[in-house]
């Protein structure tokens, strides 16, 4: 093959540009992470109120964000919100907005799960020294759940960075998005690119997740010894 | 003299590094009822699974019926079938039913004729009392109901000898004495040749030949069953009946 | 929101709806199938095969379906292989789907406990006995939840489908916006067209879960 494509990745700042699309699948990644674990967290904790009607309503969002497609629910954003609330954001901040909701819904089911799962032992012990509610859960439960959290909540990383790759889909300029433009502008002399720029895009994605779901399986492990002493 | 249906020598076993079995060495005989006892963690399960190669030991030699038992997965499946076991959690398979639990063995295994097996295994059922539940679900049964059944799928598939790991320790007090009597009824009346593991003094009195009495992995003593009870050899053995109120 | 809008556009949903459905259908049934091979062939620890199906269910789980159909729909022409879009969103849907299964059916195995398996050698049962009546159907009813969590998962996943240009619901809605503007009443149908597959679906599957452990398990 005397042109195999795979100068595609080299020419001019083709693979800086890559990787500048790289980092901003990552930063949106990170931001809707950080803010959908905090928000989802406490929405978990709601959960486990007794108030039988904000379960209820907490509960429809968690089935709502489960139900709707995730790239439903960007087009749903990117369409719904500049028409009905008037509100124009950029695509990167809907698509940021939409994973944190998202991301949220997610983990509040996985912080309600590990609340409920510590036992009404360790609650009643807490609450015979005295504790306040908000003192039992960030002195009796909390510390006991957190862990119980990490492998189900590394794993939702790993998902939040494939549905990443929905980006482009409302044109964020993501590291898809600029490996199609690559790909368009070097067609003509090099048809062979597109089986490159996908590869390269396809090992950045392996490079991320694997060592996540890695972590995800050790932490799972670790548990699974840990309960069965 | 006929020579012994088993015969242990030397055994070793470890897992990875702990040394859990040293040196065991004995013989049984074709009829012969040996109890095996002694503290907990002495290795009497340990045991129990290298004789019925659900455990690999290290080693020594094992003589089943004149023939060496080499480890070989082929051949423990072979042998597994003339040597019967039941375990303390009874582990009937829980989609199937008593009998199909029972039948599994004689009619897959051993590839014998549904028309040969079922008036054996419906005798059996009658000898444990557990004629009526031959359709029921082990989920339906009661822990002693299902420790018969256990025992009744183990004899299905006419072993010369059998295991017995603790049958009685995870049951209700009413339920041991229904389970102990078939057990000693197996051997007055069937000569079964058996090698038992139990924490029942009275009924090991009552059923042994022979006393096997292990303490650290090792054998301290084996004695004849009456004069085990009434005058063992070691202190050890001592201590442990005057520990278990014997 | 009209519902004159709604109603003109509900025989093109018809066909998504369809659509979807066949997609989604084929392509899990491929999974589960593949899935089961592979998870039998890491139980079993088949030499050989065993690192090719690990290596094959890392690839899978940790790249992005979109990526994978563009490979399968852009970049596979050019190795010689080409197929339409409807092929590469089956395929694609296997590929991923088959590693979500083979975990399922794995984590199933791996549940069985050790004393079911022990009684099963005790009563003199071969390898392949032991598979047939202790491991599969116990491992298949352990897996049961987490099969039912990967077919909503899967079904799901056909909305990517619309990147390739596969006529499934997703992809009717985009159009019928592209086209005549009325976001509002496009969105809400397909909204709508997801529920009515996923709710009574998901129902359904719990119900299934139930029956299924009871069978076998007793509780
Ligand atoms: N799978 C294993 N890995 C490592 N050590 C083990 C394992 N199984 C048993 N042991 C160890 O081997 C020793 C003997 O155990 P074993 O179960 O044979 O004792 P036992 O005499 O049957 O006790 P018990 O009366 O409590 O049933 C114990 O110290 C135990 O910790
Ligand atoms: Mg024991």
């Amino acid at each position: 093959m005397a042109h195999s494509g795979i100068d595609v990745l080299t020419m001019g700042s083709n693979f800086w540009r890559l990787l500048g699309g790289l980092w901003i699948t990552i930063r949106i990644a990170l931001v809707a992470s950080i803010i959908g674990i905090l928000l989802g967290s406490l929405l978990g904790i709601l959960r486990t109120l007794p108030n039988r009607p904000l379960r209820v309503v907490l509960r429809l969002y968690l089935e709502f964000f489960r139900i709707v497609p995730t790239v439903v629910l960007l087009f749903l954003f990117y369409y719904i919100l500049p028409k009905q609330f008037n509100l124009n954001l950029p695509a990167n901040q809907v698509a940021t907005l939409v994973f944190a909701l998202w991301v949220a819904a997610e983990m509040s089911d996985i912080v309600r799960g590990a609340l409920q799962s510590v036992s009404t032992h360790q609650r009643e012990a807490g609450q015979a020294i005295g504790l306040n509610y908000w003192q039992l859960q960030r002195y009796v439960l909390i510390p006991q759940a957190w862990p119980l959290c990490l492998p189900a909540t590394v794993n939702l990383l790993t998902r939040v960075v494939k549905t990443t790759s929905l980006l482009m889909l409302i044109s964020v300029m993501d590291v898809i998005n600029i490996g199609q433009q690559i790909i368009e502008a070097n067609n003509k002399t090099d048809p062979n690119g597109v089986f490159w720029i996908y590869g390269i895009i396809f090992l950045f994605y392996f490079l991320i997740n694997y060592p996540l779901s890695r972590w995800a399986k050790h932490l799972t492990q670790h548990q699974l010894e840990a309960t069965h002493l | 003299m006929s020579t012994p249906l088993l015969t242990v020598s030397h055994l070793e076993k470890s897992y990875q590094k702990t040394h859990i079995l040293h040196d065991i060495s004995f013989d049984l005989d074709a009829g012969e009822v040996l109890t095996l006892l002694g503290p907990s963690g002495s290795g009497k399960s340990t045991l129990l699974r290298c004789l019925n190669g659900l455990e690999a030991f290290q080693a020594g030699t094992l003589t089943f019926a004149g023939e060496v038992i080499t480890q070989k997965a082929k051949q423990w499946q072979q042998l597994r079938q003339q040597i019967g076991m039941v375990f303390q959690s009874y582990d009937l398979f829980p989609n199937r039913t008593v009998l199909e639990n029972i039948l599994l063995g004689p009619l897959k295994v051993q590839k014998r004729s549904r028309e040969t097996v079922l008036p054996e295994v419906e005798k059996l059922l009658q000898q444990v009392g557990m004629r009526d539940y031959r359709d029921a679900y082990p989920r339906q049964l009661s822990g002693g109901q299902k420790q018969r059944i256990a025992i009744v799928r183990a004899l299905a598939l006419k072993p010369r000898l059998m295991l017995f790991d603790e049958v009685t320790a995870s049951l209700d007090p009413e339920m041991v004495r229904d389970v102990l009597t078939i057990i000693r009824q197996l051997a007055d009346t069937h000569q079964m040749t058996m090698l038992v593991v139990t924490h029942e003094m009275d009924f090991a009195q009552q059923i042994s030949d022979q006393v096997l009495f292990l303490a650290d992995g090792r054998i301290q003593e084996q004695t004849p069953g009456p004069q085990f009870f009434k005058r063992p050899q070691t202190s050890r053995a001592q201590n442990f009946l005057a520990s278990m109120d014997f | 929101m009209s519902w004159a809008i709604i109603q003109q556009s509900l025989p093109l949903f018809a066909k998504g709806f369809v659509l979807t459905l066949k997609l989604a259908t084929l392509g899990i049934i491929g999974a589960i199938i593949v899935g089961l091979i592979c998870s039998l062939i890491y139980y079993f620890k088949l030499p050989i095969l065993t690192p090719i199906v690990t290596i094959y269910t890392e690839v899978a789980r940790n790249t992005p379906l979109l990526i994978q159909l563009f490979f399968l729909y852009y970049a596979f022409p050019i190795l010689g292989w080409r197929l339409t879009a409807s092929q590469c969103g089956i395929i694609g849907l296997i590929f991923l789907g088959g590693s979500y299964m083979a975990a399922g059916f794995t984590g199933g195995f791996d549940g069985i406990t050790k004393s079911q398996i022990e009684a099963g050698q005790a009563i003199g049962f071969t390898r392949w006995q032991l598979a047939r009546y202790v491991i599969l159907p116990q491992g298949l009813a352990l897996s049961v939840p987490a099969l039912a969590a990967n077919v909503i998962f899967l079904i799901k996943e056909t909305s990517i489908f619309t990147v390739i240009a596969i006529p499934e619901l997703t992809n009717t809605a985009l159009d019928l916006i592209g086209m005549y503007y009325h976001t509002n009443e496009y969105l809400f149908v397909l909204v709508i067209a997801y529920a009515i597959i996923l709710i009574p679906l998901s129902l359904i599957l719990t119900y299934l879960e139930r029956r299924v452990r009871y069978g076998t398990f007793g509780h």
